[in-house]
């Protein structure tokens, strides 16, 4: 770019700058054109976050940073940003059916807006820019989740949402403050050298910034607003929930806690693994009661977060290749698991319960195949990809010694395997309770393809594994 | 000495055919038997190519042959195959007992046939890699795979409390192997690899092989299973259709006795060692115990399963002796345990099929109108008790000698459980065959079509074989045996010499 300053390309983020020009100018369209636009803009949506998707991976090589340190492009950054554009772009997809009927371009636009948020929050460096980042995602969220206006449920649980997610967006500051009051920076790689002879003012805006982070991921003990929004927002939005804003959210707390404060390690990790126990426990044991899928899935979403968190725990470089796998297949299990959740359709009725799924394998063997296999695979066993997500952060946890925090973590992934083979058992051993609604073709193609890499992963497994070890080198 | 990875071939031609089957289309009578033809072809088109194996093997080597590299998940973790003289033997019962199954499942199975076939081919696939993969993650990935087509086989074509069964089955054996998994991690940081050859070669520091012995012996005391951890194979097998019963007698059980010979001995032998005297203590316990409760049940295929049970106590007792006879014995009562059990849930899969039930009280009388069933159920019975001149008795006997070198007392104990499985098992042949046919409802029961004989009598033949010539078997494993056995009692001496020094 010709009107660079030192340091402060526009390159880096240019192709931040593409999506937020675009999602604008698609914002215009929508508000001449009105409600007729919506699929117009739903299409040109995912158009911009293709375009947006190859930019990013055809920036140059290397770390690259601008605004003075406060934005980082590097190979963690450009990997994860890809899987969130992916989630974000596959979420719109599935979407088609509640756009069409409810016909609200803004859900377009906003889940776009929430996009670039995610970008600007996996590429951030230092604080402020984590807070913007993590602001635009979550505004956008809130609204989204009470999209669905004139529903209770929906309104609820975006009020909820909003209410939970800025006392933790509060926490969060707080915390940051106090590190900054402490350090005298905003900065990661400049909080990692003050770090070093910080005492416990430092330690105490960890804990909160950490807090805030963990409500992000819906991480025990900040989960409580999880299965109450997953429930009551509509499956559209609950699929985007699940997917893209975890990738970011959890992207940060990684690259928060390994550039920021890699020498107190020793800190950071007892809340990591005690908030991956707690999660794991949780999320494996309270989904057992669970009738309605969202909430079940939201529960799951709860462990695997646990999971992942093990990843992190270990604090090193397989740790961080751990995390980034598992978010990755997490991501393409948990699409899978929506399309058929949305696929599940009676007389055009929408059904969520998980009684509602008895005899599937008889009324749609197709559907039942598919998520029988992404429940084995959120299960975690082999072949399928949801085995070499757990293989990976639990190698990186045994190599860092932390055998206790394995042990718990494979034996409440037995605890959970059990109601995921619940699920199988209803749609397999269960009598049929009536025929589901043909399956619209978008959600056809999400499942095949979401259930081709979960079932095939393990045939061709090293392109993914290399790419997360590159992004996981990145860092250190 | 090859030029196309024969093993591969063998571990995933049935893939191909389940490929097949999923691919046709329909989904009335028609393409049932095209299922089945097509799983029964691709079964023994399998067989016969693992006969190839068979033939090329060389039994005078210790190590592994038909050897497979190719680069896997990352530049360590590899598809490596290969298979030696202990392996060979499961990969070629495996083969072997499929198209037995399919035909056993001709008739019985009426819903959702090419679901049916495609489980089972998917599972040889998984259960054929199990005794082929000479990478611990590999390995890992078939023994683990095979639960989910197995979960399938129980809970949709089983019997009345088949969710339960099925539950069970898999949370149990899941909980066992999840350990296992955290232990191959710890090889792999410890050593570097996961390859198994190289991990026999490392010398690994004590406490990381007491730790990893506990933790493969999590999961393969369940897929024996050992007493007590032996409760859901009961209700597994009862629950099981015919087939699934003799896949899970005859191969499944196996994996946890091919686990101990291929991981715990060769990489943990001081940890095998110190433990020795707990497999000991379990073993007996489960040879005197299942028998005991063999004795009670009302149930036939119960019966058979304890008596599984029974059998399995007396290979982890010649494995962990240690010697010569011990393992070889425990390699043949496998295999000749393999067969039997396997005949003998055909037999009892028969009778099913025409009376709709199990219970033993039900039955009686059998020999005046079916003599021929007679007669095989005889056979199959004879060498469950251990029948000089069957195959089961070679295995018990061997594998009592040679705990008797290590310790009498277990040998002791074990011996009486002979007698007992002489008790349950006459004891059963009595109540359903002999006596006079009084009971109504078998007036009309039939004998042995020309399909039951197909699969029974070859199986016969191969039991009597194995029992007056057991070499075929002893000789595929010898060498391997006694390299096995060899690098253990070094292993024991050298910790025990330096312990005297010190």
């Amino acid at each position: 770019m010709s009107f660079a300053i030192a340091g402060y390309s526009l390159h880096p983020v240019l192709p931040e700058l593409v999506l937020a020009v675009g999602t604008l100018v698609l914002l215009l369209v929508g508000a001449f054109r009105g409600e007729r636009s919506t699929t117009l803009v739903g299409a040109l949506a995912l158009v911009l976050l293709v375009v947006t998707g190859v930019l990013v991976a055809t920036l140059p090589a290397g770390r690259l940073v601008t605004f003075g340190g406060s934005f980082i492009v590097d190979d963690y950054a450009r990997f994860l940003k890809i899987l969130a554009l992916i989630a974000s772009a596959v979420t719109l997809l599935m979407s088609a059916d509640y756009l069409g009927q409810r016909r609200i371009f803004e859900y377009v636009v906003l889940v776009l807006l929430s996009t670039i948020g995610m970008m600007v929050l996996i590429s951030a460096g230092d604080l402020i820019s984590l807070y913007l980042g993590l602001e635009m995602m979550s505004f956008a969220l809130y609204v989204v989740a009470a999209s669905n206006r004139d529903n209770l449920k929906s309104t609820e649980s975006g009020l909820k949402y909003y209410v939970l997610g800025s006392l933790s967006s509060g926490m969060l500051l707080y915390g940051a403050s106090l590190i900054y009051g402490f350090t005298g920076t905003v900065e990661f790689a400049g909080i990692a050298v003050a770090a070093r002879e910080a005492g416990i003012g430092l330690i105490f805006g960890l804990v909160f910034l950490l807090a805030g982070l963990c409500f992000k991921v819906s991480a025990v003990p900040f989960h409580m607003w999880t299965p109450d929004v997953y429930e009551g927002a509509p499956t559209p939005v609950t699929a985007f929930f699940a997917s893209a804003p975890k990738v970011a959210a959890m992207a940060i707390f990684v690259r928060v806690v390994l550039t920021a404060f890699p020498d107190v390690t020793l800190q950071w990790q007892q809340i990591v693994v005690f908030v991956s126990i707690a999660s794991m426990a949780l999320g494996s044991v309270a989904a057992i009661g669970q009738r309605n899928i969202k909430r079940m899935l939201a529960y799951s979403s709860i462990g695997h977060m646990g999971f992942a968190l093990v990843g992190l725990a270990a604090g090193t470089a397989e740790g961080a290749q751990g995390v980034v796998l598992y978010l990755s297949i997490y991501v393409a299990m948990t699409l899978g698991s929506f399309a058929v959740i949305l696929a599940m359709k009676r007389k055009g009725l929408a059904t969520e319960e998980i009684s509602d799924f008895a005899g599937l394998s008889r009324t749609n063997p197709v559907l039942a195949f598919f998520f029988a296999m992404l429940m084995f695979s959120l299960a975690g066993i082999p072949p399928l990809a949801g085995f070499f997500a757990k293989f990976y952060v639990f190698l990186a946890a045994i190599k860092a010694g932390l055998f206790t925090l394995s042990v718990i973590g494979v034996v409440t992934s037995v605890v959970g395997a059990f109601y995921y083979l619940n699920i199988v058992k209803v749609m397999y051993f269960d009598q049929p309770v009536g025929a589901v609604d043909p399956v619209r073709v978008e959600l056809r193609t999400v499942l095949a393809v979401s259930g081709i890499f979960n079932i095939l992963f393990f045939a061709y497994p090293g392109p993914l594994v290399s790419a997360a070890t590159a992004a996981a080198k990145s860092l250190f | 000495m090859t030029t196309w990875p024969i093993l591969s071939v063998v571990t995933f031609l049935p893939l191909v055919g389940a490929a097949l089957i999923w691919l046709l289309p329909g989904r009335d009578e028609a393409a049932d038997r095209n299922a089945r033809w097509i799983a029964l072809w691709t079964t023994l088109i399998n067989f016969a190519v693992s006969l190839i194996l068979v033939a090329r093997f060389d039994s005078s080597l210790a190590g592994f042959q038909f050897e497979e590299n190719a680069p896997w998940l990352d530049g360590v973790i590899q598809y490596h195959m290969g298979v030696d003289g202990i392996s060979l033997p499961f990969v070629i019962l495996t083969t072997a007992l499929m198209p037995f199954c399919i035909a056993a499942s001709w008739r019985s199975v009426k819903s959702r046939v090419p679901a049916y076939m495609v489980a089972f081919l998917i599972l040889e696939t998984l259960m054929v890699g199990t005794f082929s993969a000479l990478d611990l993650v590999l390995f890992y990935l078939f023994f683990e795979g095979g639960l989910i087509p197995m979960f399938f086989i129980i809970g949709v074509w089983g019997g009345p409390r088949r969710v339960y069964a099925s539950f069970k089955f898999f949370l149990y054996t899941l909980l066992g192997s999840v350990l296992m998994l955290l232990a191959i991690m710890a090889l792999y940081w410890n050593a570097g690899t996961t390859d198994i050859p190289t991990l026999m070669k490392t010398a690994m520091p004590h406490t990381l092989q007491t730790w990893a012995w506990l933790a493969f012996f999590a999961s393969f005391a369940v897929k024996m299973p050992m007493w007590p951890v032996h409760t859901w194979l009961p209700d597994a097998h009862v629950e099981a259709p015919t087939a699934g019963s003799v896949i899970l007698a005859a191969i499944l059980l196996k994996m946890g006795g091919y686990g101990f010979l291929r991981f715990s001995l060769p990489m943990f032998p001081l940890a095998s060692h110190d433990f020795a005297p707990l497999i000991f203590a379990l073993s007996a316990i489960a040879i005197i115990y299942t028998s005991l409760v063999a004795l009670m049940q009302e149930d036939m295929k119960k019966l058979i399963a304890y008596s599984s049970v029974a059998h399995m106590g007396f290979v982890t007792m010649g494995i962990f002796a240690g010697t010569m006879q011990g393992v070889a014995g425990g390699v043949f009562q496998m295999i000749s345990h393999g067969i039997v059990s396997g005949a003998l849930f055909l037999c009892v899969g028969i009778i099913y099929d025409r009376m709709h039930t199990r219970e033993i009280a039900a039955y009686g009388g059998l020999v005046n109108r079916m003599p021929l069933y007679a007669f095989v159920f005889l056979v199959f019975t004879m060498a469950n008790v251990g029948l000089p001149g069957t195959s089961g008795f070679v295995g018990e006997f061997m594998t009592l000698i040679g705990t008797f070198k290590v310790s009498v007392t277990t040998a002791f104990f074990a011996t009486t459980g002979v007698i007992l499985s002489a008790a349950y098992a006459l004891w059963l042949y009595r109540k359903i065959v002999y006596g006079a046919l009084v009971k109504p409802s078998l007036a009309t029961i039939k004998d042995l079509t020309w399909r039951e004989a197909a699969i029974l009598l070859p199986l016969v033949a191969l039991t009597i074989l194995f029992g007056v010539y057991p070499k075929p078997v002893l000789d595929m494993s010898a060498a391997s045996v006694q390299q096995l056995v060899d690098n253990y009692s070094q292993a024991v001496t050298a910790v025990k010499a330096a312990a005297l020094v010190q």
